[in-house]
């Protein structure tokens, strides 16, 4: 049985339908169903699963498709009536308090002219419009939507730079400013330390280990990854970044972090912060430091960047990062989990939400002549064949588009995680699992308890055949997070996991424990 | 290059427009940031000629 209704001009966000679908798709009898507006791309989606008919052919982006497949007509019927009820309470002040919305960016500021920051989250196509409709009226913006053309970008961040403002994104996740999180960030304390940085969950990586470390932050500026990664955006939002921290009395410390820029790039970006004034760390991921140029230091890892920084903050010289085990200890954990496992499990994989951080765990990895997989490797022969199949040492970014499409983010919805973990664990070569988990605003109410569940299954499939799975993971996040750090952590020890402290950790002791299963098979 | 607006936004409080995601809008409200969020729907109900048109009246 199939129904599908259409609600002509009744607009609702991304994340919300998606949200609403998942949770009908779970109901007793439902076969099938979709939440969605109706754009082209949805339309398209509809018609390949069979149901597109009638009035929702026609429909435009403005309009609301349920569309339910189910069992039987009470099933629909009933799926239907729910849906009609969660977008009914949406609709009367589910999302917000205030009584009046504005509907045009003049009408907010009618009720709102004090304000002097934008942040937009709307389909990437209709983005570059209203982010130059904002910086027009003199505001700072961030623009979280991605799919805006590297064309847009530039002219967006011309436009910002002509009138003084800031225009962090397009694709920026995460900001910090006056001590205020932004769309997915951390809360963490205040102070001296000032970040610039392309990257959404490696900001939020160092910001957490900042803050766990005793440091504050006075800004962190999100660029967006295109900012320091396309010659013709030209790091032109690093750049103001850098100036503007520069010029910040609050911020003793600049620290600049992203994926390597071109070589030109990088040397101007590094002019910049030499000429600041000020104490600065630089971290290009899976770059290896070449020690000190003038006032700016270089750091290995991004845990590394935030204890430079953090060091430097307080006047004093950087001492290398203490991993939180002793070098007995890496070496006690790596003996005891690759002893228990079976003769067949080899091979590392990496399940990440963080780009950034699975770009992190890659690098170390690579660096120790581990040849690894990934969907987000381009190079001949590192190209995973499929983003849904690990073959050999892979680790994953989930958070990539191929696995994004229709559905949330990771962050947002750990299920898309939990399917893959259970994949892995089925897998009779997988011998360990690296993940990272994000706390924070934007991110899942409970990620770990989430993971755990899958972890504790994933763990009971392996150890009946005979087998055991290693699971490693890490936490960005800090205390203050809503989602409550040390109950997250518990979570995840009480189903076997190892939790680090941070990335980096995670993936060195997983690179510790991969050596000892290399040597079971030499 | 000229901060000097980007160095005043950082010395006040934050005052926000949200266009897009609601929860990005409760967030900020939990963090007693003053947010408006906007009643965001796709202008000229995503027709593309016709934005085009809008954007040059």
């Amino acid at each position: 049985m199939k129904k599908i209704l259409v609600r002509k001009n009744a607009y609702y966000d991304s994340v919300f339908l998606m949200l609403a679908t998942k949770a009908l798709k779970q109901r007793p009898g439902i076969k099938e169903a979709v939440v969605a507006m109706g754009t082209e791309v949805n339309l398209g989606l509809l018609k390949e699963i069979g149901l597109l008919s009638g009035e929702a052919e026609s429909a435009k982006p403005n309009d609301l498709l349920i569309a339910i497949e189910a069992e039987t007509g009470e099933a629909v019927e009933e799926a239907c009536r729910i849906a009609e009820e969660v977008l009914k309470k949406k609709s009367h002040g589910g999302g917000g308090q205030e009584d009046f919305r504005p509907v045009s960016l003049d009408g907010a500021l009618k009720i709102l002219p004090e304000a002097n920051l934008v942040v937009i989250s709307v389909p990437g196509r209709y983005a570059a419009r209203e982010a130059r409709q904002a910086l027009n009226k003199g505001l700072h913006v961030m623009l979280f939507s991605d799919h805006v053309s590297v064309e847009e970008e530039v002219e967006l961040k011309e436009m910002a730079l002509e009138r003084g403002l800031l225009m962090m994104g397009p694709d920026c996740g995460t900001a910090i400013l006056n001590g205020k999180p932004l769309c997915f960030a951390n809360v963490v304390r205040r102070g001296p330390i000032g970040l610039v940085a392309a990257s959404g969950s490696g900001l939020q990586e160092v910001c957490c280990c900042i803050d766990r470390m005793g440091g504050g932050i006075s800004q962190a500026i999100g660029t967006g990854g295109g900012d320091l990664q396309d010659q013709r955006v030209r790091g032109r939002m690093t750049l103001m970044g850098i100036e503007a921290l520069k010029q910040d009395p609050e911020t003793r410390v600049i620290v600049v972090l992203s994926k390597p820029p071109a070589e030109e790039l990088a040397a101007t970006v590094l002019s910049k912060l030499e000429d600041a004034g000020k104490l600065c760390v630089a971290h290009f991921l899976g770059r290896k430091p070449s020690g000190k140029r003038g006032s700016v230091r270089f750091s290995s890892n991004m845990e590394e960047a935030a204890a430079m920084a953090v060091a430097l903050s307080r006047g004093e010289e950087y001492r290398p990062l203490c991993f939180s085990l002793s070098e007995a200890e890496v070496s006690g954990v790596a003996e005891a989990e690759a002893k228990r496992m079976a003769s067949e499990q080899r091979y590392v994989r990496g399940l990440f939400a963080g780009g950034t951080l699975a770009i992190e765990a890659m690098a170390l990895f690579e660096e120790e002549g581990f040849r690894i997989l990934s969907n987000v490797r381009k190079e001949p022969g590192l190209a995973l064949q499929s983003p849904h199949r690990s073959e050999g040492h892979a680790i994953v970014d989930m958070g990539d588009d191929v696995f994004t499409l229709g559905r949330p983010h990771p962050m947002i919805d750990p299920s898309l995680r939990e399917e893959r973990i259970a994949t892995e664990a089925a897998d009779p070569e997988t011998a360990l699992l690296l993940l990272d988990v994000v706390l924070g605003y934007g991110a899942h109410e409970d990620p770990c308890g989430a993971l755990a569940e899958s972890v504790s299954i994933a763990k009971g499939q392996v150890a009946g055949r005979g087998g055991y799975l290693s699971v490693i993971a890490s936490i960005t996040g800090t205390e203050k997070d809503f989602q409550n750090m040390a109950e997250q952590k518990k979570k995840l020890e009480s189903a076997g996991c190892l939790v680090m402290p941070s990335n980096y950790q995670a993936a060195v002791l997983a690179l510790h424990v991969m050596r000892k299963v290399a040597l079971k098979w030499m | 290059m000229d901060v000097k607006k980007i160095n005043e936004l950082f010395s006040k409080e934050l005052v926000v427009i949200n266009m897009g995601l609601d929860s990005f809008a409760d967030n900020l409200r939990k963090e007693e940031v003053k947010v408006l969020p906007m009643d965001w729907k796709p202008p000229a109900g995503g027709d593309k000629r016709l934005i085009s048109l809008l954007d040059k009246l």
